[in-house]
């Protein structure tokens, strides 16, 4: 049977919690990086001793750290003697430099006046499914960064920022590229999603891109509700078997694209606020996803104080509540929109954490529910690895 | 040999403890400082200063003799008293308010 490693970043540091198969006894180890925000920490599934996390703070800037060893240690890559040297005899990789490439133009601020881009900080990171050393990385203010030396260093697909960039304009939590996805089968597919500009796919390796919005409508949050960029996706999913098949949750809306995004529809159906974070699919279940709805924009927790995942067996519309193992009252805590995972264990196992600093854990694909842990700082990101 | 006191995380991170001591060549600025430091150890470039513009990032002070130094151009001479090693140069990171 095998283990499970759930990757915790939070406001305060990275945890690292393990159990077996069963998934009731779970040890907590952490915090590491104690406090540092980590946005994001995840694994590579080709190596799950590899594992990559992104580490910042306001006064140091950001910082990536790589472990080989599944979380016991951590280095910044590039930066131990034996990693890449130059001809200087000083290590030649420079793991938290992140620069916009060519012309780097600029994109609306928020009273419309062009604005240079400006680096902040790194939201995500996506390993590579067919090489450890390729990591993808969503940055704000909006990029996308590659590097193909394990982190060492970076380059920026520059080509993502002229998909009508000078119009994006940042929300107030940032323009930031949250979600990457890798299409399993297309190797040079990949599908992004940016805070407040919208969704974007390329099908040549990131040397072009375009927004894939079709169908969106934001109608209180854009003069035109159906302009092809602006609108503010919180989270996009997709199950390897069908990479053509998307799960999106908008601000507002929770919206499915059959066809990579070309068209979407809404799938809100009887959902008590179409209005969240995370969404995730289960990992058997191509038609199985979840949701975790908070009340509204204004309002970022659970409606009447019931913290409940949402699941649907049919891609969406039908909605069925989550609630055992979950407090039903008194419960005004959020999800983000990386704080969800699922493992790859039969039952299918999901995983959350909130923003109160609890991680829950449901071994059965959501029938129930157990805390692994309470208290910790509040949950940025949740990531699991099923280990061989 | 100039003494430099880093941060609390900046010494985790890189993990040196107690005081740094650099061996400058040419005259002790705040830049010169700064690049000795970061060619020493190469992970604190980009926590002190941006990678590109080298401009001291927002919430990084510079401390020496008393004297607040964190707005003062990269090419300003550090005090004596910091170039004899009788005063260490201060890296803080601000204040974050209660």
């Amino acid at each position: 049977m095998s283990d499970i490693r759930v990757l915790v970043g939070t406001k305060k540091g990275a945890f690292i919690l393990t159990a077996d198969g069963h998934r009731k006894e779970w040890r907590v180890d952490g915090p590491h990086f104690g406090g540092w925000e980590i946005y994001h920490i995840k694994g590579s599934a080709l190596d799950p001793n590899r594992i990559y996390a992104s580490q910042s703070t306001g006064w140091f800037g950001q910082v990536i750290q790589r472990s080989d060893d599944g979380g016991q240690s951590w280095n910044p890559p590039g930066t131990k003697p034996e990693d890449l040297m130059g001809s200087d005899g000083m290590p030649a990789g420079q793991s938290n430099m992140f620069v916009y490439q060519g012309d780097v133009g600029t994109h609306k601020g928020f009273a419309n006046e062009p604005q240079a881009w400006s680096f902040k900080r790194i939201w995500h990171l996506e390993p590579s499914p067919t090489d450890p050393d390729i990591v993808y990385a969503g940055a704000e203010d909006a990029a996308l960064f590659k590097s193909i030396d394990g982190g060492a260093s970076w380059k920026e697909h520059p080509s993502l920022r002229s998909t009508k960039g000078e119009l994006w304009q940042p929300g107030a939590g940032g323009m930031a590229l949250h979600t990457i996805l890798l299409d399993p089968k297309n190797p040079k597919r990949i599908y992004v999603a940016i805070s407040a500009a919208g969704a974007f796919r390329t099908d040549d390796g990131g040397e072009t891109w375009k927004a894939i919005t079709n169908g969106l409508v934001s109608s209180m949050e854009l003069p035109d509700p159906e302009a092809e960029v602006g609108h503010c996706v919180h989270r996009i999913t997709l199950h390897p078997s069908r990479p053509e098949v998307l799960f999106m949750q908008k601000h507002w809306d929770v919206m499915r694209s059959d066809n990579a995004g070309d068209q979407w529809t809404e799938v809100s159906g009887n959902l008590p606020s179409d209005f969240g974070f995370p969404i995730d699919v289960h990992a058997h279940e191509p038609e199985t996803i979840y949701v975790v709805p908070i009340k509204s924009d204004a309002e970022h927790y659970p409606p009447e104080g019931k913290l409940r995942v949402y699941r649907s067996r049919t891609g969406g519309n039908d909605w069925e509540a989550l609630t055992e193992g979950l407090p039903q009252q008194n419960c005004y805590v959020n999800v983000l929109r990386d704080a969800m995972a699922v493992d790859t264990m039969d039952p299918c196992g999901i995983y959350f954490g909130t923003t109160g600093g609890q991680v829950y854990g449901s071994a059965n694909g959501g029938d129930t529910w157990l805390p692994i842990v309470r208290d910790l700082p509040p949950v940025y990101s949740v990531e699991v690895q099923t280990l061989p | 040999m100039i003494r430099v006191v880093i941060p609390y995380h900046l010494r985790t991170l890189t993990q040196l403890t107690g005081e740094i001591r650099l061996e400058l060549e040419g005259q002790a600025t705040i830049g010169n400082v700064l690049d000795a430091l970061e060619q020493t150890y190469p992970l604190l470039c980009g926590t002190l200063r941006d990678h590109t513009t080298k401009e001291r990032r927002p919430f990084i002070r510079f401390f020496a003799c008393k004297t607040d130094f964190s707005n003062e151009p990269a090419h300003t001479p550090l005090p004596e008293a910091v170039l004899e090693a009788r005063e260490p140069f201060l890296i803080i990171g601000a204040m974050a308010g209660g």
